[in-house]
């Protein structure tokens, strides 16, 4: 990790609320750039939401979400898009669009989002699926493809765009733990390269301990501990330490 | 008293999802590819469904009238009726129908299973105006379909007419055309055809809202889906009393 300059992502004080459910109660903590924190906590916690405002498809109701800077909770559409831009999601199902083939999931944002020629679109293409070891699957339909396949399939498609920020959700749910670990080598490779600031949302402490530089802890929406894991493995609260140790 | 602010609410949400979509599809870009696509899927994949079901009406109805018109004599006047009422009112009714039965709850289904799958947040995620790339193709798609589908099912309607009157009278198909032909103007058939036009909007317009705008789970797509064409067809027939009357008012010569 870097740490140097302005933070990737910063959570000030921020509250989320579906109806009378408190989802995020008063959340603030900062991601450096370069750096891989994981998020770990029991399900319904609020981990998939956290990661959904940091890319603006959620807005909270009270505080300020910035990314590299930027305020993105009053932003307008337009705004909000030119943020997603440096933003790659893979989400937990990976959300391929099940009616294109994996070309062509890698083919719209980069045929709308860049000025690139045909032929630098298929190279991209090829290159970043042949990264995630999909580069012979190119014409496949997503329901050809496992579990595993749609994962990395998903985090082509993410990381397409060539994103300073990727945010994965859950990249490890579904899978055995062979798989599981060629995902993390993957998340693990694009973090040694350097550049690209990751959060993932996980319960694989593993993989979290393995990928990330800090694990945060949440619980009923609140940040409970955030930090090193070998800090967070003494840390006073029973859960935290739960959460974080490798111990089944 | 909820009954209404249910009601009302409705109305109100498929009112500004239906400003968005006209907002959203006059400002570039357009997508001019996904429309073509749903045109494909809307138009061509619907095609046998509408020739076989205009195919079977056309027969049944030539039937049916034959033996009416026979008792007062006037059989001949049977390729005449068909025609009229095939391109006045069923071919673009039962074009309308077929179309939300299957367009609709196809449109309801497939949107709302990318909601709930996450797929639209994901094209969201990527920087691309989701409503544009999936609602407004779809919309667009079936406002052009409609009328193409309504002039088959016209034409299929015809052909099985034909052959009942030539299986049973032996009449040729010119004097069959010319006869079908001779009370058919422009105004009994071009408005009537391009009503539908009015009825493929409110198909993509309502199964768009339902599929787009569901936020629940598996249910929420069985649901939408069905939601979709249930109100479709619903509107699609109350639609149909006013565009009639709009057209008798508009086209007096196709009143007659």
């Amino acid at each position: 990790m870097s740490g140097s300059g302005e933070p990737a992502v910063v959570f000030e004080s921020v509250t989320k609320r579906f109806g009378d459910r408190k989802v995020l109660d008063d959340v603030s903590f900062a991601v450096e750039t370069g750096e891989a924190l994981c998020i770990l906590g029991r399900s319904g916690t609020g981990k998939s939401v956290t990661l959904k405002l940091m890319i603006g498809l959620l807005k909270p109701e009270k505080g300020a979400v910035k990314i590299r800077g930027q305020n993105i909770v009053d932003l307008d559409e337009d705004g909000l898009s030119k943020v997603r831009r440096q933003i790659g999601f893979l989400f937990q199902s990976a959300a391929l669009f099940d009616s294109f083939s994996l070309n062509d999931n890698l083919e719209l944002p980069l045929a709308r989002m860049t000025k690139k020629s045909k032929e630098e679109i298929d190279s991209i293409i090829q290159a970043t699926l042949d990264d995630v070891g999909l580069g012979k699957d190119r014409h496949k339909m997503p329901a050809e493809l496992s579990g595993g396949m749609r994962k990395r399939a998903g985090l082509a498609r993410a990381l397409a765009l060539d994103p300073c920020i990727l945010l994965a959700d859950e990249p490890n749910s579904g899978l055995d733990r062979v798989t599981s670990s060629e995902i993390d080598d993957l998340l693990l490779g694009l973090k040694e390269k350097g550049k690209t600031t990751i959060v993932i949302v996980t319960h694989d402490v593993r993989g979290a301990r393995r990928v990330g530089d800090r694990m945060a802890v949440l619980e009923k929406g609140r940040l409970l501990a955030i930090g090193k894991a070998e800090e967070l493995e003494n840390h006073e609260n029973e859960l935290v330490r739960a959460l974080v140790s490798e111990k089944d | 008293m909820v009954a209404i602010q249910r009601y009302l609410e409705f109305t109100g949400k498929v009112g500004l999802f239906a400003s968005h979509a006209v907002c959203r599809a006059v400002l570039p870009p357009f997508e001019v590819r996904m429309i073509f696509r749903q045109i494909e899927e809307v138009g061509w994949k619907s095609l046998p469904l509408v020739l076989a079901s205009g195919f079977a009406v056309g027969l049944v109805l030539t039937l049916h009238t034959r033996s009416s018109l026979l008792r007062f004599g006037a059989e001949a006047m049977i390729p005449t009726v068909q025609s009229l009422s095939f391109f006045n009112e069923i071919g673009p009714l039962i074009a309308g129908l077929l179309v939300a039965g299957r367009v609709g709850a196809g449109i309801g289904a497939e949107l709302a299973n990318m909601r709930v799958t996450e797929q639209i947040d994901a094209i969201e995620a990527l920087s691309i105006d989701s409503f544009k790339l999936l609602v407004i193709p779809r919309l667009i798609a079936c406002i052009i379909a409609l009328p193409i589908l309504t002039v088959f099912m016209d034409v299929a309607g015809l052909t099985g007419g034909y052959l009942v009157e030539r299986s049973i009278s032996h009449l040729s198909l010119p004097l069959f055309l010319e006869q079908a032909f001779s009370q058919v103007g422009w105004a009994t058939f071009i408005p009537p055809t391009l009503k539908t036009a009015v009825f493929g909007l409110i198909i993509g317009l309502i199964s768009s809202f339902f599929g787009y705008t569901t936020d629940e789970g598996a249910s929420g797509v069985g649901r939408a889906s069905t939601n979709s064409v249930v109100i479709s067809s619903l509107l699609i027939i109350l639609s149909d009393v006013l565009l009639v009357k709009a057209i008798f008012f508009l086209f007096p010569d196709s009143a007659i």
